[in-house]
């Protein structure tokens, strides 16, 4: 226990209950295609991908359906050999229906991928990983889905000397970080010779939290004695996944208001993402299916599965089973994974985890009531960013968006949910948050 | 001491001098007629005229380059008492509403999930764009009816706004503060109406409200050229003849409508109604 606080971390943050106990020790088992896979062009931050393919054309698994349209933009694969039925509106989770693909998988249809055009790690430049990463689909799969190789170029005028590898996973319930660590050790470090090939990184660490010591001591045994890379423990805190945080943990630099980690001479790319990158780069393969750590108490068969993008939430909870009280799902994990209105809505490449919870911990409909804010300040002592969430609540209510963003800066929020989690009064402080950034989009974009 | 008095008095004389001397010369003649006119205007400063605020149509009714008809809130006895003020004519200005491109109250339209969190129709629009099944429909929150300050917009039993037509000054306050950008300002002589957003096609939409459209075609096949669809919606354009209630009688739904001033709504002849008073069972899975 002494141990624990002895290892470094950020200042503020809570300590939700981990609930990974359930999933952490199963290993990451194949999904069967669904019937009718809903691939969005848009899964990640950016530009949607352009289609290429035409309706009722044949696709093999593993085939480019849409390819990048811009530099902030990824292409997407077919994650199952099928038709295409239809290229038109698909749900998403922001409840809007979006422009995807209809895929309706062969029966007979195999887990094989082609290989493609192979980038080797030898005789690739620095611009022909970025654009191998591109054309590979790679976004990041934490949750935020921001396309990995945007990070990876470095603008002129700054420096970079850290790579980290973030296999922290903070989030309660999910476990799939701590499953790729274990099963996909070499793809990791050979994710990360890409990663520092392209950025020129004189050093990589990977951070883990001291909950996930059996991965630390597999990735400390397999790490090559030929990289500079070290794999750190770090406390079990939340948020500490968040990229501000880790790099605050482990560097203790901290980034400027409104920066990037550029700005601090670090990078920080997911875990999952790197083996991704270890194991499709040398494959000339692009991402077709992720791992997903499908538990909460609702669910019957809890695990970490490895299911393909564009399989609906519905179709993978008939595999597992649910309970029969179950009363709301999450994509991700309970902190900051949107709650779903729709079961149609399709897996994707930032969907970290399925989390289904039951009216023990949810309440029965309109329970849960919300009360005034009491300033008991708990959420001031929460926010790892030092915000002050209490008064930008009031602020929120009373439709004060711009002194929100200019006086108590808004902006600086990543929405990590600590603030809501601790209120007394129930108060959607993170929902107020995210209102008050949309509502300042709309009146900043012309009319 | 008495340096400091003395000191302190020269130096306020000095100024007071300064001031009298900026005040003569720097003097900004103001049409004295604005301030009269500002007086007779309501002073909401609700912007439906296109000025900023009342002060604005003031400048513009004294300058010559607005009517007092502009004014959407006076009654027709202020704007004559502003015509007669400035000697100018009352002009005509066609009586401009807030309409709502939604029928799909509680009793038709599916709930697919309870949202719970801020009550407002734009947070439940952040969260999985609210609990409806349809897309596009309206939330039924009231964010509307809160915004509105005429007092036109009331939340009726189905959780659908009602715009009270007599009240409603346009002042397009409503149309901003909607998450899904279901109210317009239109005429009140714009009477054939399509009251629904839906862009899917096909009877898969009944699913999720009873009196969506389903793009059937009916009403463009009836009225060629007024009405043509677009993107699985009828788009009826009112710069033609459209003053006659022929292409809505088809409708199987009752997406599209006749607004009759006095009878209210009017559907289709075809059209299917829907009794049901009591909120459709949510089918939340």
């Amino acid at each position: 226990m002494l141990d624990n606080f002895r290892r470094s971390t950020f200042r503020h943050g809570i300590h939700p209950e981990e609930h990974k106990d359930d999933t952490r020790d199963l290993a990451i088992r194949r999904f069967p295609f669904a019937p009718t896979l809903l691939v969005p062009l848009s899964q990640h931050l950016g530009k949607p991908a352009k289609v290429v393919v035409r309706e009722g054309q044949e696709v093999s698994r593993g085939q480019t359906i849409a390819e990048a349209d811009g530099f902030i933009s990824v292409a997407m694969h077919a994650p199952a050999s099928g038709v295409i039925r239809k290229i038109g509106r698909v749900p998403s989770i922001s409840g809007d229906l979006v422009p995807g693909v209809y895929l309706e998988p062969y029966p007979a249809s195999t887990q094989e991928v082609a290989d493609g055009e192979p980038c080797r790690l030898e005789t690739a430049t620095p611009d022909d990983i970025i654009s191998a990463i591109q054309r590979a689909g790679i976004v990041g799969l934490g949750g935020a889905a921001f396309p990995t190789h945007a990070k990876l170029k470095i603008p002129e005028g700054k420096s970079l000397d850290t790579v980290i590898i973030n296999g922290v996973e903070c989030e309660p319930y999910l476990t799939t970080d701590h499953r790729v660590m274990l099963e996909q050790t070499d793809d990791v470090f050979m994710g990360l010779r890409y990663l520092m090939k392209a950025t020129g990184a004189g050093r990589g660490i990977i951070a883990v939290e001291a909950n996930k010591l059996d991965a630390v001591e597999t990735l400390r045994k397999a790490c090559p004695a030929d990289l500079p890379i070290t794999v750190e423990v770090l406390q079990v805190k939340y948020p500490q996944g968040a990229e501000k945080m880790v790099i605050k943990a482990l560097l203790d630099r901290e980034i400027p208001s409104g920066g990037l980690p550029l700005d601090v001479h670090a990078i920080c790319v997911n875990v999952a993402t790197t083996a991704e990158i270890g194991r499709l780069l040398p494959h000339g393969q692009g991402i077709q299916e992720r791992v997903v750590t499908i538990g909460g108490p609702g669910i019957v068969k809890k695990g970490n599965y490895r299911i393909p993008i564009g399989t609906p939430v519905r179709f993978a909870l008939e595999q597992v089973g649910v309970t029969d009280d179950m009363t709301r799902v999450f994509l991700g994990g309970p902190m900051m994974g949107p709650a779903v209105s729709s079961l149609d809505v399709p897996l994707t490449k930032g969907t970290s985890g399925i989390t289904a919870v039951t009216r023990a911990e949810t309440g029965a409909h309109g329970e849960r009531r919300i009360y005034p804010c009491i300033r008991c300040a708990r959420c001031v002592d929460a926010c790892p960013m030092y915000l002050n969430p209490s008064q930008m609540g009031i602020l929120a209510k009373n439709e004060c968006y711009t002194e929100m963003a200019e006086e108590f800066h808004l902006m600086d929020c990543f929405e990590c949910g600590s603030c809501s989690f601790v209120c007394p009064s129930h108060i959607p402080l993170v929902q107020y948050f995210r209102l008050a950034k949309r509502m300042l989009r709309k009146t900043a974009r012309p009319a | 001491m008495l340096v400091a008095v003395g000191a302190l008095a020269a130096l306020s004389f000095l100024l007071a001098t300064l001031l009298v001397v900026a005040h003569k010369n720097l003097y900004v003649e103001e049409d004295p007629r604005i301030e009269a006119v500002f007086d007779l205007l309501p002073g909401t400063n609700c912007g439906a005229c296109g000025f900023p605020g009342c002060r604005g149509l003031a400048e513009a009714l004294v300058d010559g380059s607005a009517q007092p008809a502009k004014c959407t809130v006076s009654t027709e006895d202020e704007k004559g008492s502003i015509a007669a003020f400035l000697g100018v004519d009352v002009g005509a200005q066609e009586k401009v509403v807030a309409r709502l491109a939604c029928a799909g109250g509680a009793n038709v339209a599916r709930l697919q999930a309870f949202y719970q969190g801020v009550e407002s129709c734009r947070g439940a629009a952040l969260i999985g764009g609210g609990g409806k099944g349809c897309s596009w429909g309206c939330l039924g929150y009231g964010d509307c009816e809160v915004v509105c300050d005429f007092d036109a917009i009331t939340m009726n039993a189905q959780s659908l706004p009602e715009v009270l037509e007599d009240a409603c000054t346009a002042c397009g306050d409503c149309v901003d503060a909607c998450p899904k950008d279901l109210f317009s300002l239109h005429p009140v002589s714009h009477q054939l109406w399509v009251a629904c957003r839906n862009l899917e096609n096909g009877d898969a939409v009944l699913d999720d409200c009873e009196v969506a459209c389903t793009a059937c075609g009916k009403c463009a096949a009836d009225a060629p050229g007024l009405i043509t669809m677009q993107q699985g919606l009828p788009v009826v354009d009112y710069t033609r003849a459209h003053n006659n209630r022929e292409p809505i009688e088809r409708c199987p739904t009752g997406a599209i409508v006749w607004l009759d001033p006095e009878k209210g709504v009017q559907l289709g002849r075809e059209a299917h109604r829907v009794i049901r008073k009591g909120a459709r069972r949510a089918s939340v899975t």
